[in-house]
């Protein structure tokens, strides 16, 4: 077993990789950039490592320091968490030429995987269920248009390198394509340096449905059921659950093998998901692999007991797997709410500054992976996730009180953010029902205000006032410097001319 | 009270160029001030290490509690003058903290020229005896000189603020119950004898320090004896059979432990009570002040602007906001210090001469301490109004600041110019401090001004002879005039001859300011008195 990893992540991921790095007792590094010197991550570390300035392609996207802070620290392995370079064939490429364990898969399958084109090729000799759509990329509008009537308006239109919904839109016919297209075009350059994009066919009221799996460096793998991600603003989940309402046991069977399958074909190894669309009925088309340990693994993790990153680290240090899929169950509930520092009134846009004060939700069944603290800056510079909030419970009707009981105990202020929305979503009638669907939040809650009663609001704003009175009006005192100190006492070690 | 409502566009190119300039002229206020901070040359460092001895900074440093400020004065003493042999002067001089007390040092530094006074050393030596001496701070003096520079001795010997005043000005604080400590930590030479024996506490280095009225040379001269600094003048000599000092100490660090016992045993200070609230920052980031300050003395701007990012809170009660304009006046707090502030916001005219005058009046009889912000050109000039009278409204305003007993404390934050500066407090009327910003000039008037007034007068000349002068000729003759004016007029030819108490970062100007004040109510603040106001 390894005996220090590095992780290659800020905020809430690099805190969780960090805890199961110390339950199995290896030493964990940080790195950060420089506005991040007072961010959590770096204070769970064993050790941290400044690796640039704040924009991420001078830190965390930034290979060469990273590498050089392995080399520093004598870390054994990389962990990447999500996003930043975790799905980067390239970076894994580069630890494996340098003799360092990247704790994901090898950097062949990351390149397969990553590149969805080739990826549909793969799948689609073995007969896994596509959607229709473009077989290659483009980059050429009229060819796209062409396209696009073979397969039938509405259309999706996606960027081909990328992920997270940027460049994605709806195409609902042939003359809104040509500016969507260009649109995506741009888009798409501009997030992933490759203007390529493709279509295919847009499936109505589709669910979000992945599967999770584990496969090891030996041929074995094996799958730990459904997550439904359904509930998305922005073309981005906010709200996950296992298992999913939409899947009796034959189809959880029947997509269980096929997200195998893929895994297979594709020679992937260690923890990854396989995401299917899911349609109104229950025809389930492969959209891609997530490459990487997903945001939302603890509602996994929750209904199936197993730790995932103690997974991933075990894989990576070349352990065979402990468990077969008949040692598997899905067990009660799980919930996710993903708490972004965002302003759901405004069209989710981030909203930076300083948490004057937070107080973490707890209770029986109320897990919090949380990046932030009281009195942290959230900077304008990286992704705006906070914090991930997660219930379990027997039943998914409980699981939802909980999770509705746990967002109104979960006061954060300076900053916006989603949590009364999602409390919102989780206690909409049609949520309790299970009828989640990818518009749900469109089609449900579409201008979305929060209910704040009017005397409330008053009698907030007067206490604030009165507090704020009494707080500021210290009288003016008297007997010189006692109570006072003097700026002799204050200022510490200050001459002029110094700092 | 109202907070100021700045008007500043932060994001407008002018912003970016005059921040630009003045980043530049911090970094070289800092450049110069880390140079001189080496004090001598590396050699003589070098020497004075290998004796075991403490540099000058170092004693400074371990004599105050650790994590105080320094204050220190007038470190470009001297600077381009002497070949810029003397860094700081071969002294240093601040205020800094022992024991929560506030005390005043002085240090020579025996690496720049065995410590010796040069006529700007006895300046700044004699300068902070006088800041000692207004607002009553006890007095230590780290001993390590040769006594006079002898090839300047002409300038440091005889006069008044010589030599001499030194050990004058140690009776007299003395006297005053101002605590006078001196540590010989090297030679204490012929003059020099008199700091310790003088002092009312002494403490001597043992082998390190000598204390003699005639050193070896001198006494074999004389008497044809052979003896050494040691059975001359030394620590056993001087604790144990003459009496000339107090305790004894084994090296640097043990003196400057004594000391600090010697003011830890000093009655208790009193501070003036001026009422004190919170301390709060300014609304306004005082950073932006780089890109206020314009990047010329006579491009105007609005001092109110400064003062929002100087006062606690932005906040500011002005006085007689509309009358007088070209003077602002006004209440406000600064680290918690009440003060009232007597600004510039262009020339002097009639009505702000008397609503300077008024306002320091109200500070005055109310006992608080007035800090004036000097940007200005002069007195407003012309027949109207000598008829009105600005002659005597501006001896109101003049009489008014020098009677002023309240701590006053000066900021030459723009130009300082003719009668502009007598009347906005300069170093004449005896502020308790006087502080510049490193973007400021100083001089009797503008080079431009000076230079036509001369022009005027040698073309009166020529014309009496029946001559004229070409263009070409004019403008040599300015050239010259306008060059001297420039170097004349920078803050550091007025910081290398002690006008001001030094030059600072302009975003340090409330620390300055607060410290100031916080020192200056070591001493009581008297009853207002005037004098006969010409009406």
């Amino acid at each position: 077993m390894f005996k220090k990893i590095l992780i290659a992540n800020r905020g809430e991921i690099a805190i969780r990789v960090m805890k199961a790095c110390r339950e199995m007792g290896i030493d964990s590094v940080a790195v950060y950039s420089a506005i991040d010197r007072d961010a959590l991550h770096v204070r769970t570390a064993d050790e941290a490592v400044w690796i640039g300035e704040a924009p991420p392609n001078e830190s965390y996207l930034n290979m060469d320091a990273i590498i050089n802070a392995v080399k520093e620290t004598g870390a054994e392995a990389i962990h990447p968490g999500y996003g930043f370079l975790a799905e980067n064939y390239l970076f894994a490429e580069r630890c494996e030429k340098e003799g360092i364990v990247f704790i994901g898969p090898d950097s062949k399958a990351l390149k397969l995987v990553g590149d969805k084109v080739a990826s549909r090729e793969v799948t689609e000799k073995e007969g896994i269920p596509l959607i229709p759509g473009m077989k290659e990329k483009s980059t050429d509008v009229d060819h796209c248009m062409a396209e696009a009537e073979k397969i039938g308006f509405p259309v999706l239109l996606k960027a081909s390198a990328g992920g997270g919904g940027k460049g994605m839109r709806v195409v609902n016919s042939s003359n809104e394509l040509k500016d969507a297209a260009e649109a995506g075009m741009r888009e798409a350059e501009a997030a992933f340096g490759d203007p390529s994009v493709y279509l295919e066919k847009c499936i109505e009221k589709p669910r979000h449905v992945e599967f999770q799996i584990l496969a090891d460096k030996h041929s074995n793998a094996i799958h730990l059921f459904e997550r439904e991600c359904s509930i998305q603003r922005r073309h981005q989940k906010i709200i996950e659950e296992s298992p999913s309402t939409a899947l009796n046991d034959d189809l959880r069977k029947r997509m269980g093998e096929t997200a195998l399958k893929v895994v297979e074909v594709s020679g992937y190894t260690n923890a990854g998901t396989v995401e299917f669309l899911l349609d109104e009925n229950n025809n389930y088309y492969f959209l891609e692999v997530n490459a990487r340990l997903q945001v939302e693994h603890p509602v996994t993790e929750m209904v199936c007991g197993i730790d995932l990153v103690h997974a991933q680290i075990r894989i990576a240090a070349g352990e065979r797997l402990w468990l077969s899929q008949d040692d598997l169950s899905q067990r009660g509930h799980a919930i996710e709410c993903r708490i972004y520092a965002e302003d759901p009134e405004n069209n989710f846009l981030p909203s930076a500054g300083k948490i004057l004060y937070m107080k973490e939700p707890t209770g029986p069944g109320v897990r919090h992976d949380c990046g932030v603290y009281s009195g942290c800056e959230v900077s304008v510079y990286y992704d705006p996730i906070l914090s991930k909030l997660i219930t379990w419970a027997p039943t998914r009707e409980i699981c939802c009180r909980r999770m509705a009981a746990a967002l109104n105990d979960f006061p954060v202020l300076g900053i916006k953010t989603d949590i009364e929305f999602l409390r919102d979503v989780i206690i909409h009638p049609e949520f309790l029902k299970g009828n989640t669907f990818t518009d749900f939040i469109p089609i449900n809650l579409p201008d979305w205000r929060p209910a704040l009663g009017d005397d409330l609001l008053d009698k907030a704003l007067l206490s604030a006032s009165l507090f704020s009175n009494t707080a500021s009006q210290k009288p003016v005192v008297s007997g010189g410097s006692e109570e006072i100190p003097s700026p002799w006492k204050t200022l510490g070690d200050w001459e002029i001319g110094k700092k | 009270m109202f907070q100021i409502e700045s008007k500043v566009d932060t994001k407008s190119a002018e912003f970016k160029k005059n921040r630009e300039l003045n980043l530049r002229l911090v970094a070289e206020l800092k450049e110069k001030l880390a140079k001189v901070e080496q004090g001598g040359p590396p050699h003589a460092r070098e020497k004075h290490l290998k004796r075991g001895k403490l540099i000058t900074r170092d004693r400074v440093k371990n004599l105050f509690d650790r994590n105080t400020p320094f204050l220190e004065f007038s470190s470009l003493a001297a600077y381009d003058q002497y070949d810029n042999e003397a860094p700081c002067a071969g002294i240093i001089t601040g205020i800094g903290v022992v024991h929560g007390r506030e005390i005043l040092v002085v240090a020579n530094d025996a690496t720049v020229k065995g410590g010796t006074y040069y006529p700007m050393t006895i300046k700044k030596h004699v300068r902070a005896q006088e800041i000692a001496l207004k607002n009553r701070l006890p007095c230590v003096y780290l001993v390590d000189s040769g006594g006079v520079f002898l090839p300047h001795q002409k300038e440091v010997f005889p006069d008044k603020g010589h030599f001499g005043s030194i050990f004058y000005n140690q009776a007299r604080l003395s006297a005053l119950a101002i605590p006078q400590i001196a540590v010989v930590m090297g030679s204490c030479t012929a003059g020099g004898a008199y700091v310790p024996a003088m002092s009312d506490e002494a403490v001597i280095v043992r082998k390190q320090g000598t204390i003699f009225i005639g050193g070896p040379p001198l006494v074999k001269a004389a008497t044809g004896v052979d003896v050494t600094d040691e059975e001359l003048g030394g620590a056993d000599v001087h604790c144990r059979i003459s009496g000339v000092a107090d305790h004894y100490a084994m090296n640097d660090d043990h003196a400057l432990h004594i000391t600090r016992n010697i003011i830890q045993a000093l009655e208790a200070p009193k501070k003036f009570d001026i009422g004190r609230s919170e301390p709060k920052e300014p609304k306004y980031d005082p950073e932006e002040l780089y890109g206020i300050i314009p990047t010329e003395t006579k491009i105007p701007y609005d001092v109110k602007e400064v003062i929002a990012r100087v006062v606690d809170n932005s906040e500011f009660h002005e006085f007689k906001e509309l009358y007088g304009l070209t003077i602002v006046c006004g209440f406000a707090r600064i680290m918690g210090y009440p003060v009232g502030i007597v600004a510039n916001s262009g020339v002097l005219f009639s009505e702000s001469a008397v609503k300077a005058a008024h306002f320091v009046e109200l500070c005055t009889i109310r006992k608080i301490p007035l800090i004036f912000l000097q940007n200005i050109t002069g007195f407003i000039v012309g027949k109207e109004y000598e008829h009105g009278g600005i002659a005597k409204d501006g001896a109101k305003m003049v009489h008014a600041v020098a009677n002023a007993d309240v701590p006053k404390i000066t900021l030459i934050f723009g130009g300082s110019h003719g009668a502009g500066n007598y009347a906005m407090c300069g170093r004449g009327y005896d502020p308790r401090f006087l502080w510049m910003w490193p973007n400021s000039r100083i001089s009797v008037m503008g080079g431009e001004q000076a230079a036509n007034v001369l022009l005027m007068v040698k073309k009166r000349g020529l014309e009496a002879q029946g001559k004229t002068m070409t263009k070409k000729e004019e403008e040599e003759f300015l050239a010259p005039i306008l060059q001297r004016y420039e170097h004349e007029a920078s803050p550091y030819f007025s910081t290398s001859r002690i006008w001001d108490d030094g030059i600072f970062d302009p975003v340090d100007t409330r620390k300055v300011l607060g410290l100031c004040i916080s020192a200056s109510l070591n001493a009581p603040i008297p009853d207002q008195r005037y004098g006969v106001f010409r009406m």
